[in-house]
């Protein structure tokens, strides 16, 4: 694994934004090749609080992406299941994940994979851990109530079937699940330490969620950082780079 | 660039780089437009799978809905109280020419006449939507002939009338039809003003009380019949006293029944009222301040004489009163000038200046939910204005129906 550690959230998302294009350059979108998202969901689509939303204010809108790409899971299908194994499939038709890029909950969840779920899991109906309806009543007026208790969610498989993997998880109270997930280890009760298995996973945090690390592990990994850095350097444009293809050689190995 | 075919054969526009009008706030935001509505481009991308046909670079502008005038007695020579042969091309004027000033919708005002003159114009007003020919008519409102002698201010003394005999008869025989009126204004005070009130507030018609010497207690007990608006607050009332507010006073009653909220007129040319008082009325009710114009006839004209109705009215720079004395009336202002002095007298933001035109006037008529607002599904009135509140270019349906002169001023 990477793991990169930056000063702060701003700096965090940065970096991570900064790597994400670069890695778009390099794979070369285009007719046939596009960009896909996939996120769980579990709320009308028109709710201020629902993914769709979410993704429309803080993404979609910002870009001039073709809504015929965008692939969310619809949380209202009357076959829910069916909407899951219909997932996959897109996922697999377009050629598999080439970069999952998701957080973690406290307690180190990836996606909805709650505390328990299975390390092979796909994408499937989740019942929500109480954790995660605390921490998300906040969207709902602090009723707990009015929060959804279930979710559609990739499953950890499906994730781990992804090219690459980019957590991102900043904050002092996510530092004790980023403990769990790279330090300890590999236990579906932290269903993101899955990816200890995986790879090629980029890890990326600020020094908060580095607070239940050892000294050891984040001297070694800021040590690296001159090296990482250069993962997020402007590419050149695609233009100029002709006909090179995807894969960039990485100067060092995980 | 996504590729550019919309899911439906109305074209789809999408106005980017400019700060809307929405919630209160302005907003960096894109507007999105379909069919002469305001079009919600999160519901277009997820359900429709649509994307924007042509889009439009606002240059920064500020987007707010347009200019509502409730109050408009004519302009560029054309006054609505004279019953003329050319009377329509006369509305058809003078409703293009508003377009300039930022007004999408108007409802063209009728002072004080005969009751020949109501028989003859109101027939040839018609309520209709705005577009490139010109603003949209929302309805007439009728300032008078049921308003008080001591307040007639510009009105004409022998036209007045009352109501006593008849009550709501009477007021139908004197206008002949209500078909198209959205506001009637009369004073309170008269006997049987309850019924009236009543009956007009029944067929959907706006009451406003105006031009009267009504105590507050009158005034309550009208509101509580159904009037809802004041015509040009301070205005031919009486003025506020300490122990008995008058009509101003409604704008701080506690007997205003639960769920309805008094809107007032104020023509905020810097004429009509001090700045200091269009203040005071402000803080003390600001959801309640509408903006009107009270435009005559000499509006957009050269100075000197013209007509208010049955009156001769000589205009001297921005000020307007009945030839040879000094009788206020009517006025010279335009919406856009009304809404830039009120932002500067009352140092308020932007974004209140504007609803104060737009909002507050549709919420008054009650079309808040196709006029007033940049919401979805809205019609698509609006306005683009440059950060000192000067129309750049002014919107009907969603169609561009009049842009600022670049090489003019």
């Amino acid at each position: 694994m990477k793991l990169i550690i930056l000063e702060n959230y701003s700096q965090a998302s940065e970096w991570a934004a900064k790597y994400i294009r670069n890695r778009i350059v390099q794979f070369g979108p285009g007719p046939g090749r596009f960009f896909t998202l996939g996120l769980p969901t579990g709320l009308p689509r028109d709710h201020p609080e629902s993914y769709h939303s979410f993704m429309w204010n803080n993404f979609f809108k910002h870009i001039d992406i073709s809504p015929e790409n965008v692939h969310i899971l619809d949380g209202n299908a009357p076959d829910l299941q069916a909407e899951c194994d219909a997932f996959e499939e897109k996922i697999k038709a377009a050629g598999g994940i080439e970069l999952f890029v998701g957080g973690i909950g406290p307690d180190g969840h990836i996606a909805f994979n709650e505390p328990g779920s299975s390390l092979v899991s796909r994408t499937r109906v989740k019942t929500l851990a109480m954790d995660t309806i605390l921490a998300n009543a906040r969207f709902f007026d602090g009723d707990l109530s009015k929060v959804p208790t279930m979710a559609l969610t990739v499953g950890v498989g499906t994730v781990m079937d992804a090219r690459e993997v980019m957590i991102l998880i900043t904050g002092a109270h996510k530092a004790f699940a980023l403990y769990k997930a790279i330090e300890d280890g590999v236990n579906h009760m932290w269903t993101v330490s899955a990816f200890q298995q995986h790879p090629n996973t980029v890890f990326v945090c600020d020094e908060d969620a580095t607070l239940e690390l050892k000294v050891k592990t984040v001297k070694y990994f800021k040590g690296l950082m001159l090296v990482h850095n250069k993962l997020v350097e402007p590419l050149y444009s695609m233009k100029e780079m002709g006909a090179e293809k995807s894969q960039s050689k990485k100067p060092y190995s995980d | 660039m996504p590729s550019n075919k919309s899911v439906s054969d109305a074209p789809i526009v999408q106005f980017t780089n400019c700060r809307i009008l929405r919630d209160h706030q302005l907003q960096r935001e894109d507007l999105w437009v379909r069919e002469g509505k305001i079009l919600n481009p999160e519901k277009l991308f997820f359900e429709e799978k649509g994307s924007a046909d042509v889009q439009l670079d606002c240059k920064d502008s500020i987007i707010a809905p347009g200019f509502i005038d409730v109050q408009i007695n004519g302009g560029f020579g054309v006054d609505f109280s004279l019953a003329t042969d050319d009377f329509k091309s006369g509305i058809d004027l003078v409703s293009q020419k508003i377009l300039s000033h930022g007004v999408t919708s108007f409802c063209p005002t009728l002072v004080t006449s005969p009751s020949s003159v109501y028989h003859q114009v109101l027939p040839q007003i018609s309520v209709r939507n705005g577009g490139a020919h010109g603003a949209g008519i929302l309805g007439a409102h009728l300032e008078g002939p049921f308003i008080s002698k001591e307040k007639k201010g510009a009105h004409p003394e022998h036209c007045l009338r009352t109501f006593e005999a008849g009550a709501f008869q009477d007021l139908l025989a004197t206008y002949g039809s209500l078909d198209c009126v959205q506001i009637v204004t009369l004073a309170p005070e008269m006997r049987r003003s309850s019924e009236v009130i009543r009956e007009l507030t029944k067929r959907g018609i706006c009451v406003s009380l105006g031009h009267s010497v009504a105590n507050l207690s009158q005034a309550e007990e009208a509101v509580q019949h159904g009037a809802t608006f004041i015509t040009h607050l301070f205005n031919a009332m009486l003025p506020f006293h300490h122990r008995d507010p008058g009509i101003v006073g409604l704008l701080t009653s506690d007997r205003i029944p639960a769920g309805r909220r008094v809107f007032y007129g104020m023509i905020s040319d810097g004429i009509h009222t001090n700045p200091a008082a269009l203040r005071i009325a402000h803080r003390a009710h600001p959801k309640g301040l509408v903006l009107v114009t009270d435009a005559m006839a000499g509006m957009g004209l050269a100075p000197g004489r013209h007509t208010l109705g049955q009156q001769v009215v000589e205009i001297d720079g921005l000020n307007t009163y009945i030839a040879g004395t000094n009788t206020l009336s009517g006025s010279v202002a335009t919406m856009d000038t009304c809404v830039r002095h009120f932002q500067e007298a009352t140092g308020c933001s932007v974004e209140t200046a504007l609803e104060a035109a737009s909002l507050h006037p549709a919420q008054l008529l009650g079309i808040e939910h196709e006029k007033g607002t940049l919401n979805y599904d809205s019609d698509a009135d609006f306005l683009m204005l440059n950060d000192s509140l000067y129309v750049q270019a002014t919107y009907i349906a969603g169609e561009e129906v009049w842009r600022q002169d670049v090489s003019g001023m």
